[in-house]
């Protein structure tokens, strides 16, 4: 705190004085609501996790024995699996086509209009744009396999086919966040100097050299920071695979939020859950530290 | 050189265009079947415009006809008030976008400027938080709002969200920092306490980023789903997103109501098409915001 002025260090010792009793009156209401859902929670499910509990008995104490279960659990390996696999064909797509989305986007305009349009499918909850991709990828209905039909194609079951419907899901993610990573991805565009394509434009540059030579290694630690937020996202799919397919067919959609789900509220294997969500953490844990490093690591790009 | 730039300029053009058209077709797509009588739903499915446009769709999800016609125009005969649940989604998000941005503004306020010890542990214990996954507090909370009674009641259904959000916490302490001192500094001196120069002197200059907190904040509210499907599952307190998934489920047939589903789910988009009308230049910007941080 610093108050100039002559009287500067004895209002600063008032100050000091009243802020403690002010401060608690400031935070007492986010400290509530971090204490009674957030930190009790986080010490409760550490705890079921090591019980067996159906929410009707009482939690019984177990140990390690939800976690020696998981681990032997040929559902649970398939879940992370699935989801591993959904993670990939998602952020794969989603994060080229945001990058070409972007780039695009600060070669040609600065229009608030056409981005602001970009964002509408962001704004739109998943169920609705799982509903959405339902009608119209609907094997017999939908406007898709009338499209496929044109062109003596299909129909293909989307949803219905073991191979499909797990990249459809993808899809339909990559359809409803390209346009929101492809902002996020604008915006740190915009911070790279323009002179620099100016130059390299009198220099006689393409287009693609600019790209590969300016924006993509200045853009490095935005991208990371993207890709961090992206993946954890990705990672904790849940409401698409609910509407769509409800983790079917077979298993082939079962993602580890979708298993968890189950485990919880259709078996009512609580503390089995709790464990499994205790494994997911970890894993988001572990991703968010090493992009972390990553980003670190290239921000000595940004001179 | 401007002459072998501009085929290259249209072709570039052509794919954001491209893409934009992808961006926005379905959204067509979703108006045309709502707009489409159900019993022309195997016949008419191809064209742009449907054949005998109608509103009916629209009325009998509002619960504005008698069951009977309901029926008739392809309904399930179960009770649909989509009415009623786009009120309890506005009341969910309003609340909390409200409650939650003030009390974050408060917190945010206290952590980078008032002076109090243990002010950066206490601070660092809340934004670790945005470390943990939703999934992992969801299954303690949800057992501890079944404790409370509070299954299928507003109150349930806001509760965890409603007081914080780290993020909500971290975003404004970060606000408030960047605020020059020096009219802080003069209201000090004019004798005003940490409260009073809280909301005469900083809530006032901070309208800009607690506005955008507060969309953002209403967006995500918006397109809940698991939560108030877990806690809010009644018919009195069901929010549109859980609504459209119990609504797939009450198909009569093995062929889900796709007219009424898509009006439906026209509704559930309307009001973020007019939050970004309203708001889409501070919506955009505030990525610009967040998205550098």
């Amino acid at each position: 705190m610093q108050i100039r002025g002559g009287d500067g260090g004895e209002m600063r010792v008032k100050r000091r004085r009243d802020d403690r009793r002010a401060a608690w009156w400031f935070l007492a209401p986010v400290l509530l609501g971090f204490a009674v859902f957030y930190g009790y929670p986080a010490a409760r499910g550490v705890w079921y996790s090591l019980t067996d509990y159906s929410m009707l008995n009482t939690p019984s104490y177990v140990g390690a024995e939800n976690y020696a279960k998981l681990a032997s659990d040929g559902q649970f390996w398939n879940a992370l699996l699935v989801t591993a696999w959904y993670v990939v064909l998602n952020i794969g797509s989603q994060t080229l086509l945001a990058l070409g989305v972007a780039t695009l986007l600060h070669r040609l305009t600065r229009s608030v209009v056409l981005r602001a349009t970009l964002l509408l499918p962001w704004l739109v909850p998943n169920v609705t744009v799982g509903l959405l991709w339902m009608w119209l990828l609907d094997t017999n209905l939908g406007f898709v396999n009338h499209l496929l039909a044109v062109f003596d194609a299909g129909p293909v079951g989307f949803f219905t086919d073991q191979t499909w419907a797990m990249p459809s899901i993808a899809a339909i993610n990559t359809w409803a966040y390209t346009g929101y990573t492809a902002l996020l991805l604008y915006a740190g565009m915009l911070q790279i100097p323009q002179y620099l394509y100016e130059g390299a434009a009198i220099d006689g540059a393409g287009e693609w050299r600019m790209f590969r030579g300016i924006t993509l290694p200045l853009l490095r630690p935005v991208l990371a920071l993207v890709l961090v937020v992206s993946l954890i996202g990705s990672f904790q799919i849940f409401d698409t695979v609910a509407v769509t397919t409800k983790g079917g067919p077979v298993s082939a959609t079962r993602v580890i939020y979708y298993y968890i789900y189950q485990q919880a509220f259709t078996y009512f294997h609580m503390g089995y859950a709790a464990a499994a969500a205790i494994c997911l953490a970890l894993i988001l844990g572990v991703l968010t530290a090493v992009q972390m490093r990553l980003l670190r690591a290239s921000r000595s790009d940004l001179a | 050189m401007k002459s072998r730039l501009r085929p290259g300029r249209v072709l570039a053009w052509l794919a954001l265009a491209a893409f934009i058209l992808i961006t926005l077709f379905p959204f067509w797509w979703m108006v045309r079947t709502a707009l489409t009588p159900a019993a022309d739903i195997y016949t008419d499915n191809a064209g742009l415009l449907p054949r005998h446009p109608t509103l009916i769709n629209f009325s009998r999800i509002l619960g504005l006809v008698s069951e009977e016609r309901a029926r008739a125009a392809g309904g399930s005969g179960a009770r649909i008030d989509f009415a009623g649940y786009l009120l309890n989604s506005v009341i969910y998000c309003g609340v909390i976008a409200v409650v939650q941005t003030l009390f974050c503004a408060m917190a945010g306020y206290a952590f980078a400027r008032l002076r109090f010890p243990g002010r950066d542990l206490v601070f660092g214990i809340v934004i670790a938080a945005l470390m943990v996954p939703p999934i992992f507090t969801l299954l303690p909370n949800f057992i501890l709002v079944k404790d409370l009674g509070l299954i299928n009641t507003m109150a349930g259904m806001v509760a965890p969200t409603v007081l914080m959000t780290p993020f909500a916490v971290f975003f404004l302490r970060q606000f408030f920092l960047s605020l020059p001192r020096e009219v802080e500094e003069a209201a000090i001196l004019d004798g005003s306490g940490p409260w009073g120069i809280f909301w005469r002197v900083a809530l006032p200059m901070s309208r800009g980023p607690l506005i955008t907190i507060g969309i953002t904040t209403t967006v995500w509210a918006w397109k809940d789903y698991l939560w108030p499907l877990l806690v809010g599952r009644g018919e009195d307190n069901r929010l549109v997103t859980v609504a459209l998934g119990v609504f797939l489920q009450q198909s009569p047939n093995t062929q889900p109501d796709w007219t009424g589903l898509m009006a439906a789910s026209t509704l559930s988009v309307l009001p973020v098409l007019v939050l970004l009308i309203l708001m889409g230049k501070r919506l955009v910007q505030s990525l610009n915001f967040t998205g550098n941080k």
